[in-house]
């Protein structure tokens, strides 16, 4: 190790994501060899349930009820899309399809979009009790959902809110109260994140763009955005599964049905 | 309040209308959603304008944030107010009898089990993702097909808890002795360790971890995509440094990669927290809550829909709450910490 001191730092670059090796030649090989492992038996660990499921939809109907997926991997190879075909010709895989999106892309624009606005405030205005407010919606994160549900119920049914009402253009009212439960279970976290992301954003930035008279709308789509590209592109992949997987808020408040949900 | 009985009978689901395919009313929705939020963020900012030069800043800051604030406490103060009150009246909601269904609940011995449960998922879940993410985030970062190991690791989080559960229910799939086993677990216990084939799901002495192994496989990618964010922030110049100093691998993770993780290893450890009192999918769906693998969040469920119990799942919706506040007021302490150090 004390040798490496007189050479130059190592800057191997190599490989474009992996970091360069660290140690001696011969310990380094060992704890390569011993590194890939590690990873690729993670990786198939982590792989296997779901390649399990993925083997058995190519098998024909019922194999799977008499033998281990697995032993589809020797002879007779026995593989079919009967499976398939039953499924995508069933005539009620669409509408699941469309209430799906109908909840999902809402669910996730709307927060997305409200967060932003308040985390650009919450980092870069000052108003009175802005920190008192931030540390507020820290501790809202850990509000169990649960505890919202029986008034939120009943606050739905008197607004109409309700999976029986139709509004303009033939939608249904009970999506609002999801798509806003959603936007307020996802607010706390999707400001969390956001805030802390903007705040670390170069602050001479934002003083020439005032300097030069950008009013905070053009700062925010101008700068603010395409700078926090990254941040917010996690932010919606993550309320976007959220929201997509979410079972109980959508049996809460359109009810216990499975044709409404996915899955 | 009314009856929970009147206010399902409200409810009444329309299946008709829900069920028919509505695509104009989809686009609308993509067309006006956004447009609604860009519009209001524009026009008041063309109204602010109109305000004294002076005024402006003090008003401002309000517009950006008063739609998070409005919604917020619409969602989650207001309904966390209003359950914590209901949770000191009886049944039918009009007599206060104070503690009473506290008292009531914490007798019960299936509400015991159901708070060992969650002890169990709030202690197992976050610390095995945890652990999981963070050496799945190190291991990847030094190898060079980093990309499809991370993606392959977080292929769970794009799969609903139900399809999860489907998946699961093949790796613990039981069969008797007699015949071939067809869950690879117990494919794995029979031919390999030549032992009695063990019900994965009925067991009581496994069930519960092999619940929350499930959400473990389901929650780790989402741990490691963060997790290795935030391990490729760290500059490359001062892990080099430490080393050429001679620290050896052990001193460089637990002095400085620790350390300079540690605000995203809470974020990531808060949310695992919530996911834990919010588990209900998994539990929900594979076992419906028997064989004593019950939860709060599915006996709140059960509670409020099959038993129709108002006072019953508040007073376990305010169990759930006073659960958290320890990890609320960690969160508020390491948040000082941090704008502390800023």
């Amino acid at each position: 190790m004390s040798t490496a001191v007189t050479a130059a730092p190592p800057r191997q670059e190599g490989a474009v994501t992996a970091r360069a090796p660290r140690t001696s030649p011969l310990s380094a090989a060992v704890s390569k060899a011993g590194l890939h492992v590690a990873v690729i038996a993670l990786t198939l660990l982590w792989v296997t349930p779901t390649l399990g499921l993925l083997i058995s939809s190519f098998r024909p109907g019922g194999a799977f009820t008499t033998s281990g997926w697995w032993t589809a991997f020797s002879p007779p190879f026995n593989f079919t899309l009967d499976s398939y075909r039953a499924v995508l010709g069933e005539s009620d895989l669409l509408p699941s399809f469309f209430n799906s999106f109908m909840i999902t892309i809402p669910g996730t624009i709307i927060p997305a979009a409200i967060a932003a606005f308040a985390a650009y405030a919450f980092a870069w205005m000052k108003f009175p009790g802005r920190n008192w407010i931030f540390l507020a919606l820290v501790g809202l994160l850990a509000v169990p959902l649960q505890l919202t549900f029986i008034p939120l119920l009943t606050l739905a049914v008197h607004l109409g809110l309700t999976s029986g009402n139709t509004l303009p253009f033939g939608l249904n009212a009970g999506f609002i109260a999801i798509w806003l439960a959603h936007t307020g279970y996802g607010l706390p976290f999707s400001i969390y994140l956001l805030a802390n992301f903007f705040r670390v954003l170069p602050q001479d930035l934002f003083e020439s763009a005032e300097i030069d008279g950008a009013s905070p709308v053009t700062v925010f789509f101008r700068l603010v955005l395409p700078l926090s590209v990254p941040a917010i592109a996690s932010l919606i992949i993550f309320q976007f599964l959220w929201v997509w997987n979410d079972l109980l808020v959508a049996l809460i408040f359109i009810g216990g049905t499975p044709e409404v949900i996915k899955g | 309040m009314g009856g929970l009985a009147s206010l399902v009978a409200r409810l009444q689901i329309d299946w008709e209308t829900l069920l028919t395919v509505n695509l104009p009313a989809l686009i609308v929705v993509l067309i006006a959603v956004p447009l609604v939020l860009f519009l209001y963020i524009m026009g008041t900012e063309l109204i602010v304008r109109r305000f004294p030069k002076r005024a402006q800043p003090t008003v401002r800051p309000w517009i950006w944030v008063g739609p998070a604030i409005l919604l917020v406490s619409v969602i989650l103060v207001y309904p966390m107010i209003g359950t914590i009150i209901r949770s000191f009246f009886d049944r039918g909601g009009s007599n206060f009898i104070g503690l009473g269904n506290y008292i009531h609940m914490l007798s019960d011995g299936g509400v015991l089990i159901v708070l060992r449960n969650n002890l169990l998922w709030l202690l197992l879940y976050p610390a095995m993702v945890l652990i999981f993410g963070l050496a799945l985030a190190m291991l990847a970062d030094r190898v060079s097909y980093e990309k499809p190991v991370k993606s392959l690791i977080f292929m769970p989080m794009a799969i609903s808890f139900v399809a999860m559960s489907i998946i699961w229910q093949f790796v613990y799939y039981y069969r008797p002795p007699d015949v071939p086993q067809i869950g690879i677990l117990n494919a794995i216990v029979v031919n390999l360790f030549h032992a009695q084939p063990i019900t994965w799901i009925q067991d009581t002495r496994f069930n519960n971890y092999a619940l929350i192994l499930i959400a473990v496989w389901g929650a780790t990618g989402f741990a490691m995509v963060i997790l290795s964010a935030a391990l490729k922030g760290i500059p490359g110049e001062l892990l080099e440094a430490a080393r050429v100093d001679g620290a050896n691998e052990l001193v460089v993770f637990r002095r400085i990669i620790l350390p300079l993780m540690m605000p995203t290893i809470v974020v990531v450890g808060t949310t695992m927290v919530i996911f834990a009192l919010k588990a209900f999918d998994i539990v929900y769906v594979m076992t419906a809550g028997n064989y004593n693998t019950d939860i709060l969040a599915r006996r709140m469920y059960a509670e409020l829909y099959a038993a129709q119990n108002h006072a019953n799942s508040s007073t376990l919706a305010v169990i759930l709450l006073i659960a958290v506040i320890p990890v609320l007021i960690f969160n508020v302490q390491q948040f000082r910490a941090v704008e502390a150090r800023r």
